[in-house]
């Protein structure tokens, strides 16, 4: 009974939710096929990640840095300069690249989920806006308890906080309704930018560079215990948000029918929405503004092995982290010894990307429908 | 359904919170990267000094180890090493080689320039523009956005900057190499020129170098100031900052344009005008109130704007005694506003504008 419902709602999800235009029935590879290939992609970046830089260091160097760190004595000699380099800025930055990757990619798949639209990502609940005004604010304003980390702590904070002013409006008598969560994600979103807009506007020039760096996005100032503090946040919404894959794939049929499936939907909104906004709160306040990752990458996914988010959810951590660790290797080789902004780099992929994903719907689904 | 989950939500985002900032305050606490050391690495805090093993060497300058380094007063060329400073930040560093240095920003660029030691750059970043041979060298990006691994593949013994350098992190992470690092005071002031000078020269082994560039920076200072002491009247003068048509500004007290004008016999417009600190929009207005005979801009900001016939034509300008006497004065930014070795001659071509008759040889 239940199986036969959930293979009717799997169903409605492919027609619904298909913004990539394939007809359900259309070939696609199965979902093991692209975890081994995603498996396979995620090592290979891994690798180029960690052994790629500036800095020439043999991959038999690198291995004896990470195995002395272990405990390990494997008589590669190598130096102080070449150990810290490895370990001190190259391995905390692909950790960290890969976390704030995998938290945008499920954070989106999820968001998608729970709002029935293909365009959600997690600026739609207001996480980025309203951390990019305490980010901001923290700049402008020089608020810098904790030295360095005033930044990150104001835009976790105002980041949690837009997304409970986002609920809480949206919120009528306990419950809340998609059209409303989006309406009034478009007006903190709205409110945000102009508070950037109005700090900018008093910022000076150095605080500008400042925020304009802090905007574009970056993952090269990680270090061990910023990675550290993090992490917790990271790994929660690693293992809970997957737990949801089956309310949400009930979801798509719909409030009510989902609700007469016995899924308590408003459980699943609050959790994915409180879920998310930690994950991209933790992810923005660290990396800055990362664009197109959570929106992207979900789609993608979608579009070669279908909606299934028992797959979809999990796929798109590693998605996400593939997708940063790649942006960043483009971010810090091509313009050596200089970098560009990461956020550059996601939103030059992702525009273009996206483009092209909305043409091929155009033509395939005939437009509007 | 009932009402309870709003104050849930808030309650679970705000536990969330809370142990961020624990964890942060922990992280904070625990591995400040500045003056201790990270706990991570042992083998890279240990030192300060770049330690060369004899199986992987730097690309070049291996920091040959110094048998109990002599410090030779009597040797007055070559830097005298290992060098101590205490620089802007509070730090102690110990530079105990600059055969390779990377400097972070135009101005210490430049004085690295004047104190001899130009050959020993190895990379600069995106600023310096001043003299032609910084434009040769590598550039490791724009002072405010650094990377560290892009500093460190250039094997420097020293890193040089000053408070724009930058992000913070990135500053740590080099230092947790055992690279020393340096930070001086930005020092956009008439005294902090001189200043910067003698730090970055003491950081470098170079002290009685810095001191001869400083003294003589400082004199000619002094010859302006009295020069300029013996005007009968001070014309007034304002600082311009153009970027296109569309960002016009009138900068304020707080600027060092403000003293160098003081210094050289003018009276700041930016006084009557009112613009203590920071800058306002150029109006028709605003300029007025400022009522300036001399008008200072950029030359880059000169170029944005048409050159001189468009500045003149800028609502307000053509109006002002400036324009009439056609006392438009265009300086390089880092020439005038950088606060570097020569302030001495920036103020004396001011005071040749302002008053011909007390400069030397006018």
């Amino acid at each position: 009974m239940m199986a036969s419902l959930g293979a009717r709602a799997l169903t409605r999800l492919r027609a619904l939710q298909q913004v990539a235009g394939r007809r359900a029935d259309a070939p696609r590879l199965t979902s093991s096929t692209l975890l081994a290939i995603m498996l396979a992609l995620f090592v290979a970046v891994l690798f180029a990640n960690v052994g790629m830089g500036a800095v020439e260091i043999p991959p038999a160097q690198a291995l004896a840095v990470l195995l002395s760190h272990a405990g390990l004595d494997v008589g590669v000699d190598f130096d102080a300069r070449t150990d810290a380099i490895f370990w001190n800025i190259r391995l905390p930055r692909v950790v960290l690249g890969m976390l704030v990757g995998g938290s945008l990619g499920i954070a989106g798949a999820a968001l998608q989920g729970v709002f029935r639209n293909p365009l959600a990502e997690p600026a739609i609940i207001g996480v980025s806006s309203g951390a990019a005004v305490g980010a901001v604010g923290a700049i402008v304003l020089g608020f810098s308890i904790f030295n360095v980390h005033g930044v990150a702590v104001a835009a976790f904070f105002c980041g949690l906080l837009a997304t409970a002013v986002v609920y809480g409006v949206a919120r009528v008598y306990g419950q809340t309704a998609v059209t409303t969560l989006i309406l009034a994600g478009i007006a903190v979103n709205a409110t945000a930018g102009a508070f950037i807009g109005l700090f900018i506007f008093i910022a000076d020039d150095d605080q500008l560079r400042s925020i304009t760096f802090w905007t574009l996005g970056h993952v090269g100032g990680a270090t061990w215990p910023v990675v550290v503090s993090v992490f917790p946040f990271f790994l929660v919404g690693f293992l809970l948000l997957p737990l949801w894959a089956r309310s949400l794939n009930l979801l798509t049929l719909g409030d009510r029918e989902a609700r007469h499936m016995g899924v308590s939907t408003e459980r699943v909104r609050v959790g994915v929405i409180v879920l998310s906004a930690l994950l991209t709160g933790a992810a923005v306040s660290v990396s800055g503004i990362i664009s197109f990752v959570g929106l992207v990458v979900p789609h993608v996914i979608r579009l070669t092995v279908g909606p299934d988010h028992r797959f979809l959810l999990p796929a798109s951590i590693l998605g996400g982290a593939i997708t940063l660790l790649l942006a960043d290797l483009v971010a810090r080789t091509v313009v050596v010894p200089a970098e560009l902004p990461l956020g550059v780099v996601t939103a030059m992929i992702g525009g273009p990307f996206f483009l092209w994903l909305v043409h091929r719907t155009r033509r395939s689904w005939g437009g509007m429908e | 359904m009932n009402a309870h989950n709003v104050p849930r939500l808030v309650r679970a985002l705000a536990l969330a919170g809370a142990a961020l900032i624990a964890l942060v305050a922990l992280a904070a606490c625990g591995a400040d990267p500045e003056p201790t050391a990270t706990p991570v690495p042992p083998q890279a805090t240990a030192t300060p000094v770049p330690t060369a093993t004899p199986t992987s060497p730097p690309p070049t300058a291996t920091p040959t180890p110094r048998p109990t380094p002599t410090p030779e007063p009597q040797a007055p060329d070559g830097p005298v090493l290992p060098a101590t400073v205490t620089d802007f930040e509070g730090n102690e560093v110990v530079v105990d080689d600059v055969s390779r240095i990377v400097s972070l920003n135009g101005d210490v660029t430049e004085v690295v320039f004047a104190l001899g030691l130009g050959d020993n750059l190895v990379a600069v970043d995106t600023s310096a523009t001043y003299p032609a041979e910084a434009l040769q060298l590598p550039k490791i990006g724009y002072q405010r956005s650094l990377s560290a691994e892009g500093i460190l593949a250039m094997s420097p013994t020293v890193v040089i900057g000053n408070t724009n350098a930058g992000p913070p992190p990135v500053l740590a992470q080099i230092r947790a190499t055992g690279v020393p690092v340096v930070i001086v005071d930005t020092a956009s002031t008439l005294d902090g020129a001189a200043r910067k000078i003698r730090t970055v020269a003491q950081a470098l082994g170079v002290s009685h170098v810095g001191e001869e560039l400083a003294s003589t920076l400082e004199s000619e200072i002094d010859e302006v100031k009295s020069l300029s002491a013996g005007a009968q009247e001070r014309p007034t003068a304002v600082f311009l900052y153009m970027r296109g048509l569309d960002a016009l500004f009138l900068i304020g007290q707080d600027h060092v344009s403000h003293e160098l004008f003081e210094a050289s016999g003018a009276v700041s417009g930016a006084v009557a005008a009112g613009v203590t600190e920071g800058y306002i929009p150029l109006t028709a207005e605003s300029l007025a109130a400022a009522d300036p005979d001399c008008i200072v801009v950029l030359t880059a900001g000169l170029q944005s704007v048409g050159g001189r016939e468009g500045l003149v034509n800028l609502p307000g300008v053509g109006q002002t005694a400036a324009a009439e006497e056609g006392c438009i004065l265009d300086f390089d930014d880092q020439y005038f506003a950088g606060g570097g070795p020569r302030t001495g001659q920036v103020l004396m071509e001011l005071l040749r504008a302002f008053h011909p008759d007390l400069a030397p040889g006018g």
